[in-house]
């Protein structure tokens, strides 16, 4: 089979997905019981012939929102605009737009409209309760070398996180795999949708790598190293495993090289022998895809985007606690970051308190391309635009500070010409809110995921709501 | 070994470095509480509503006057806050920062004989972190691993100051108790590792049920000797005294909070039941993520409510958790509070607040009272701190915006009248701190010997408490 076939999402894939479907729908049928009742109720409470979203292989609607403050973030704001939602798209935006008949519409005076968030470090789907319950966990592959894993398979669109989340604003994420060196091929995926076909943007849209470090990855014997404070032993620990990545890189170079030419002349090439691991690789040695390293400090920094270079990757940095102090290499080198530790505490004792809350307006005043993430694994990303705000809390302009979790998560990943704001053309992935997205006191009062109408619905809503006038 | 005293030799240098950090707290607190007038500042009082335009005037560590065009006494800072807004300091009711080492004794189902004062850090640097978050004062509670847990303390964060000054004077004094999965251990399952009892919620409840039964017990035997003596009875041998049941008197006489973390609505109940049984209150439950299950129970009980606003799903026993959870235990009438349990959470207590306004509709005022007044209650000292009112203890933030806004900073912080955070301070010490860590990098004891440092010094061999023929033929003995 050619690479380039296998990660075009083909045939097998999609058989693969009707296969899963067909396991699933005991489970889907219970999802629709359990959640029948809230669902319907809400139904009501909005439009009665709006499709149910969760089961969403029916014609998108056409929706026409009016009389909204549109942040379009990649251009000016619209004071009072209006919005024309159709096949899933943003088919209009603007001060006056003309709405196709019959067109269902959206009152939305006196509210503003955003692009849905994106946060880049998730494990979406993937986890639905870490401790104690091992069976919901599936974020982590056994071995150390798994490209030929891919999150999409085992995202769960049943998982309660997805709900939570994007009632909170976040309508895309994308899933990664973790552990290992290299862990496993991410998904972008939307928020909505009842199976991961449905819901994916870029069903293997980036490599992730746990770049070898000292006391990280690489098993126990690696562990076991820097824990006994053996320095050079952990040091040899982690070469070995740089140059066992690096070799694997080369060698999968030569497997896209060899099946390329298999392909152009099969009669007289032999043909190469299958290997998945290589295979999955082809497309990001060749810098078709981005692979993300997670690096934290100064060093692991450069050793990720010297590494990168030499090996001809197209590298995005997740993690970059210390990327402030190499702002202007990283700005030099043109490697993006994507912040998943601006709430985290400072790694270092003495680090300035507020070194993480400000290293997104370090990087922004430097010039590198960077992102906001929460880096949680699924419950917490709808903390997303508050993390965005503490960066605003300290120096990061209020408006790139709603980039930051919009616009430029799209860039960083390439996805920009899809999500990430409000262009004619886009994905129609609306925020509609009664004030500032990143406020934790604003409500958001419609939402759109893939020109659909998505309830405000949520297992915590629903908890809420049986619960909160109980006497 | 002499990596491993290299090893010791970085970690001198980072406290080397860490206590140069600490040096600049006791310098910036300027000793003695400063008088302060507070000007033009939009004061959220968290008791009575918030005040447009209005002054804060701070003497002998308290605040002495709330008003306009309040006058500055002589010698006074003057803090202009036009456009700024002042809040009470944040209270954290849940904290393990400053505690040194393990906050768990976990040997024991019953550790009500620890104590958490015994293990405060005062140059721990998250306290600064969280002074530069707002945070003011906190619950210092021992760790979730037994049923019954140690003692807590309640203390002001006095960075600068020694141990001793932290601990708040005439707090109420506390007890940690812990329900569910953490006192039954099921997450913490090590091969190898022995288990404990308990192991299941029944076994929880036995085993807090068998500690008050001793409790009563053991207070019935010390009544019985006072009252002998009082009766005049000679060469009566009194009971043995137990540090164990000790603390538990005390709660059944209502002189010690009982502060019990706890998730599922099942467990709650359970020891509401037992403390009612027992005839005391459990003054608040820690965590409570399913209190909106049983609002009204607990509210009956006349406890308390301290949670996290929407942190969940980390465990079987959170996965009900609901952001919503605060909102609706205070329409039950139960005063609630949102802590941290976190050192890093610590930090933002105000933006936790906030989010209740989203989840669940609670007002400004209600929601700035989950970190504020109502933590001071659960503590026991509202009578001396929680809202910005006259005669209370000047514990101030100065925020650059609203607080419960997400692009707010405090500017400011003050324990007791003494300013302990200051963001332009602190900002204008940074150039001469790294030059500070710079040197001390360079100074020849902090180089590794590669760089020309002097090698650490070797220990030489083990000495012994003494040594003889008989002890040399034991160590031949063994080896063979």
């Amino acid at each position: 089979m050619k690479s380039t076939q296998l990660f075009a999402a083909p045939e097998a894939a999609r058989r693969d997905d009707a296969k899963r479907a067909a396991r699933r729908a005991p489970v889907l049928i219970a999802f629709a019981v359990l959640f029948a009742l809230p669902l319907s109720r809400d139904a009501r409470a909005q439009d009665t012939d709006r499709p149910d979203p969760q089961f969403s292989n029916t014609p998108a609607p056409t929706y026409v929102i009016r009389g909204a403050r549109i942040v379009t973030v990649s251009g000016a704001d619209i004071e009072n605009g209006s919005i024309v939602v159709s096949g899933g798209r943003i088919s209009a935006v603007g001060a006056s737009v003309s709405a196709p008949a019959g067109a269902q519409e959206i009152d939305a005076r006196g509210l503003t409209v955003f692009p849905g968030m994106i946060d880049l470090g998730t494990n979406m789907g993937l986890v639905e309760v870490s401790g104690g319950a091992p069976g919901s966990v599936d974020s982590q592959e056994l071995g150390e070398i798994n490209p030929n894993i891919s999150a999409i398979w085992s995202i769960n669109p049943g998982s309660s996180h997805i709900d939570v989340t994007r009632v909170a604003g976040v309508t895309s994420v994308l899933s990664m795999p973790s552990g290992g060196t290299i862990s496993g091929q991410a998904a972008f995926i939307n928020l909505a949708g009842s199976s991961p076909r449905e819901m994916a943007v870029v069903p293997q849209a980036a490599l992730v790598v746990e770049f070898p470090r000292i006391g990280g990855g690489g098993g126990f014997a690696a562990f076991l190293a820097a824990q006994q404070g053996i320095t050079q032993d952990a040091l040899a620990q982690r070469d070995r495993r740089v140059e066992e990545l690096r070799r694997l890189l080369r060698d999968a170079e030569a497997y896209g090289r060899a099946e390329d030419a298999y392909a152009k002349d099969p009669k007289a090439v032999p043909r190469p022998e299958t290997d998945l691991k290589l295979a999955a690789l082809v497309p990001y040695v060749r810098g078709e895809r981005p692979v993300i390293f997670r690096a934290e400090r100064e060093r692991e920094i450069r050793a990720v985007v010297r590494f990168a270079e030499e090996t001809r990757l197209k590298p995005v940095i997740i993690g970059g606690s210390d990327a402030w102090k190499v702002a202007p290499f990283l700005k030099d080198h043109n490697v993006p970051v994507i912040l998943d530790s601006v709430l985290n505490l400072p790694l270092r004792e003495d680090d300035a308190y507020d070194a993480l809350y400000e290293n997104a307006a370090k990087l922004q005043a430097a010039g590198v391309r960077f992102c906001i993430s929460t880096g949680d694994s699924g419950a917490h990303v709808r903390d997303l635009p508050f993390q965005a705000g503490m960066a605003a809390a300290y120096g990061l302009p209020k408006a790139e500070a709603l980039k930051a979790v919009t616009l430029y998560p799209a860039q960083v990943l390439g996805v920009a010409d899809r999500v990430g704001s409000i262009e004619q053309g886009k994905l129609a992935n609306l925020v509609i809110a009664d004030g500032d997205m990143l406020e934790p006191r604003t409500n958001i009062r419609y939402l759109f995921i893939n020109g659909r109408q998505i309830p405000l619905v949520s297992r915590h809503t629903i908890l809420n709501d049986q619960f909160k006038d109980r006497k | 070994m002499k990596r491993l005293l290299t090893l010791a030799f970085l970690l001198t240098l980072a406290c080397a470095v860490a206590s140069a950090q600490t040096r600049g707290g006791q310098a910036r607190a300027g000793g003695a509480a400063q008088d302060t007038l507070i000007r033009n500042a939009t004061v959220l009082t968290a008791s009575h509503g918030a005040l447009p335009a209005t002054d804060v005037l701070i003497r002998n560590g308290k605040i002495v006057a709330v008003g306009q065009n309040l006058k500055a006494p002589e010698g006074a800072r003057v803090v202009d806050a036009t456009g700024k807004f002042v809040s009470p300091g944040i209270i954290d009711p849940h904290s393990h920062s400053m505690m040194d080492g393990s906050v768990n004794e976990c040997t024991k189902s019953v550790t009500s004989m620890a104590n958490t004062r015994d293990i405060l850090n005062p140059t721990a640097i998250d306290i600064y972190r969280e002074l530069a978050g707002g945070t003011t004062a906190a619950l210092l509670l021992h760790g979730s691993c037994n049923s019954i847990g140690g003692q807590s303390t309640t203390v002001k964060l006095k960075w600068g100051h020694p141990a001793a000054d932290y601990p708040v004077p005439g707090a109420p004094p506390g007890i940690k108790f812990a329900l569910g999965e953490n006192p039954k251990r099921s997450n913490f399952n090590v091969p190898g590792l022995q288990g404990r009892y308990p192991a299941t919620r029944m076994g929880v409840e036995e085993t807090i049920r068998d500690a008050f039964m001793r409790a009563r017990d053991y207070r019935a035997d010390w009544d019985d000797y006072r009252a002998r003596t009082a009766r005049g009875e000679k060469n009566l041998i009194p009971p043995r005294r137990d540090l164990e049941l000790e603390p538990l008197v005390e709660v059944l006489e209502g002189k010690r909070y009982v502060h019990s973390h706890c998730y599922r609505a099942d467990e709650i109940l359970m020891l509401m039941n037992l403390a009612d049984e027992f005839g005391f209150k459990i003054r608040t439950l820690q965590h409570v993520l399913e209190g909106y299950k049983v609002a009204s129970e607990i509210a009956k009980h006349g406890a308390m409510g301290s949670t996290f606003t929407d942190f969940w799903g980390y465990k079987l026993e959170a996965y009900d958790a609901i952001p919503y959870n605060a909102a609706i235990m205070t329409r039950h009438g139960i005063v609630t509070t949102v802590n941290s349990d976190s050192d890093e959470r610590a930090r933002r207590l105000n933006i936790e607040a906030a989010k209740t306004m989203r989840y669940g509709g609670l007002t400004e005022e209600e929601a700035l009272r989950l970190v504020t007044l109502n933590p001071a209650i659960q503590l026991g000292i509202d009578n001396r701190t929680g809202s910005i009112d006259v005669g209370k203890d000047a514990d101030i933030v100065v925020w650059s915006a609203h607080p419960l806004s997400v692009y707010s900073h405090p500017e400011l912080t003050f324990v007791d009248g003494e300013l302990l955070f200051d963001r332009q301070a602190d900002i204008a010490r940074r150039p001469a701190l790294e030059a500070e860590r710079k040197q001390l990098e360079q100074a020849e004891a902090n180089r590794a010997p590669a760089q020309g440092g002097t090698p650490p010094r070797a220990p030489g061999a083990i000495r012994r408490a003494y040594a003889d023929d008989d002890d040399k033929q034991d160590v031949e003995d063994n080896q063979r």
